[in-house]
């Protein structure tokens, strides 16, 4: 299966779920004084302080594992793109209002379930950051629940706009529930979460959101794949780690 | 470009912690009651300023006008036999 | 938050038209003397209210455009730590921006109105944010000085005889506590570092200083609207006096540091027992405010584009609000 051992699988799956967090962070960090309106703004730049104050905690925990004096910053500022194993989800841009709380809707809903998954994980740390995580989620997904009925069942122009968003990033969804390799091997440990079980339940909160959002769901199967088990990005992510990594690539070892 | 719609404005009442009452202390602006009360949760409790969030249309509050200040409130004022430093107790009686 | 009060227009006060508005000003006048808070409601001059309502938009605009230098670097912050500080800091703008613009709406006039003259020009905002944040030092220098000028201001506006701008204000000095402390533990990094940091920070602040000082408008015989609003106590100090106060607590502070200053003339003089300082440039200042500056026309090109952006969004909340609200009354 894989060459990996049990402590480098670990390390890899602490900093795999902290790049979600950075990265859908960094993301909804852009929407700074672009929002529709003041509490809009408000709201999102709470879910970015929530989603990278996860990947802090992740990678904390993963340098710690990791044994050889790395911090959360080496993972952050230091890796290359290949190294990045986030979900393609977490990384498209972030398009208008609609597509961004289309995106946060779909990955919120699945952090809801993983994190709620990774509680019972036999790692105790993971299991912690997964109750801390848990909450913030929780609130993204019902934040992002209704501004999606909102969207959905508001007007005409919104409706067709936000389905359009539901038909755009639908192919990024079936990622989420993918196992890599070394998943498959700590899920054997009872520390990994068992991603693929998720599907059914996010299938049945996406359902009845869109639902009540008078939307309906792509019937398109096809997945786009390959951030979470190859580091084989969109275009687009090149673009975000050249901007987040661009001070600590122009000034090597400077504290700041 | 003008907005045809504003979103109502809402005032936001928080309890700081458990036993004290709600307390106000702004106002948002939001489409729906929902919207209001995230939106003041968002902007009014980054702090963990709050254990519970009222909000409230601004305009189904209705005040007391400002002109009928005396009216309203000044004939409680000679009334003084409701306050207990109105009456002399003898110390002898006692704690009362 | 930044309690700019530079860019007031001086407002022609009324003739009283009759004995009746003589005796509410007198009282008005009374109240305020006496140190009792002026509400929402209450009666006030005209003047009073237009004042109120020009410098708290002025403010509140402040906030929100100041989101957008610092907004800047969000992505590029260099560690996770000063990403999630500049965040925080960025949001509380945004906040303060808010509470300001309700505190104004007690007033009469709401923030699509305000939001309206912001975009159209005729409302102001603070100077300062027309000038660019260019490297990753002025996320401190903005901080340290920029912030540090705000709450000079806005530590006298808490003590405003308008209720709800003195308690929006009281909220804001202390939520602020914490955006000048982290501009300038910033720059202790940077001083402490290569050689090119320490570079980065001397550059930054001779761009941001004299600005900055700026911030407080104009020189007090060139203010004279500045009296009046001293005697409705919307403002507590004059611009010269909190010009001062900032640059005798900053002096100390860039010593620490290991900077200089860029002013030839600044030097601490015994009998004052206050620190000397050089001629503004208020030339510059005077277009800077016209539209001049390096950034005026992008500021205000972000911001209608974002509003624009959003219309269809608070459009398409509005129309589901009133759906329920039928479904509710069927």
């Amino acid at each position: 299966m894989t060459n990996l051992s049990k402590q480098e699988a670990l390390v890899q799956y602490a900093a795999q779920i902290g790049d979600n967090g950075l990265i859908i962070g960094h993301r909804m960090s852009e929407w700074c004084f672009r929002a529709p309106s003041i509490e809009m703004e408000m709201a999102l730049m709470n879910c970015a302080l929530d989603l990278i104050g996860q990947a802090r905690e992740l990678y904390t925990y993963a340098a710690k594992l990791d044994g050889t004096g790395k911090t959360e910053d080496d993972f952050a500022y230091l890796r290359d793109e290949k190294d990045f194993r986030n979900l393609l989800l977490a990384e498209v841009p972030n398009g208008d209002w609609g597509d961004t709380i289309v995106r946060l809707f779909f990955m919120s809903a699945y952090n809801k379930l993983f994190f709620t998954a990774l509680t019972k994980s036999t790692d105790e740390e993971l299991a912690a950051i997964g109750a801390k995580s848990l909450k913030e989620v929780t609130y993204h997904l019902r934040f992002s629940s209704e501004w999606l009925i909102r969207l959905g069942d508001g007007t005409d122009e919104s409706h067709e706009r936000v389905q359009k968003s539901i038909n755009d990033l639908w192919a990024y969804t079936g990622e989420l529930f993918t196992m890599t390799d070394g998943e498959k091997m700590l899920l054997e440990e009872g520390i990994a979460v068992d991603t693929a079980a998720l599907k059914p339940e996010w299938d049945q909160i996406v359902t009845d959101v869109l639902t009540q959002a008078t939307l309906s769901r792509p019937e398109n199967k096809w997945a786009h794949k390959g951030g979470k088990a190859e580091g084989i990005h969109t275009e687009s992510f090149g673009y975000i780690i050249a901007d987040m990594q661009f001070m600590q690539r122009r000034y090597p070892g400077c504290s700041w | 470009m003008t907005d045809t719609k504003e979103w109502p404005l809402w005032e936001v009442f928080i309890r700081s912690k458990a036993g004290l009452d709600h307390k106000h202390c702004g106002s948002v602006h939001a489409s729906d009651s929902e919207m209001a009360l995230e939106a003041a949760r968002d902007v009014y409790t980054r702090r963990s300023e709050g254990v519970s969030i009222w909000v409230v249309p601004s305009n189904a509050i209705t005040a007391s006008k400002p002109e009928d200040k005396e009216s309203l409130f000044e004939p409680a004022d000679d009334k003084i036999y409701r306050h207990p430093t109105f009456y002399d107790i003898p110390k002898g009686a006692g704690k009362m | 938050m930044y309690g700019d009060t530079s860019i007031q227009k001086p407002i022609k006060i009324a003739e009283p038209t009759s004995e009746e508005q003589a005796r509410l000003e007198e009282l008005f006048q009374q109240k305020i003397d006496d140190n009792i808070k002026i509400e929402p409601q209450e009666w006030m001059p005209d003047a009073y209210r237009k004042t109120l309502v020009r410098q708290m938009s002025q403010h509140a605009h402040s906030e929100v455009i100041g989101m957008q230098p610092e907004g800047n670097w969000l992505t590029r912050a260099p560690s996770l730590r000063r990403k999630v500080i500049l965040l925080a800091k960025i949001q509380d703008e945004g906040g303060h921006g808010l509470y300001i613009y309700a505190a104004a709406e007690t007033l009469g006039t709401s923030r699509a109105e305000m939001i309206e003259q912001l975009q159209s020009g005729k409302a102001k905002y603070s100077s300062i944010f027309n000038y660019p944040a260019l490297t990753w030092a002025d996320m401190g220098t903005i901080g340290w000085l920029v912030d540090g000028a705000a709450i000079t201001n806005q530590v006298a506006l808490s003590r405003g005889s308008y209720g709800p701008y003195s308690r929006a204000m009281i909220r804001i000095c202390k939520e602020e506590s914490f955006h000048q402390r982290q501009g300038y533990e910033l720059l202790l990094t940077l001083s402490k570092g290569t050689k090119e940091q320490k570079e980065m920070l001397q550059e930054s602040v001779n761009r941001f200083w004299w600005p900055s000082l700026m911030m407080f408008g104009p020189n007090d015989a060139d203010s004279p609207h500045s009296a009046q609003s001293l005697k409705w106590k919307i403002k507590k100090k004059s611009n010269d006096q909190l010009r001062q106060e900032f640059i005798d607590a900053t002096v100390p502070q860039a010593e620490f540091l290991g900077i200089t200053l860029p002013d030839p003339d600044l030097k601490w003089n015994e009998e004052r027992g206050h620190y000397d300082y050089g001629e503004i440039d208020w030339e510059e200042f005077g277009n800077v405010i016209k539209g001049n500056g390096p950034c005026n026309k992008q500021r205000i090109a972000a911001h209608v584009k974002a509003h624009e952006d959003g219309a269809w969004v608070r459009e398409a909340a509005a129309a589901y609000a009133e759906k329920q609200q039928n479904k509710d009354v069927a």
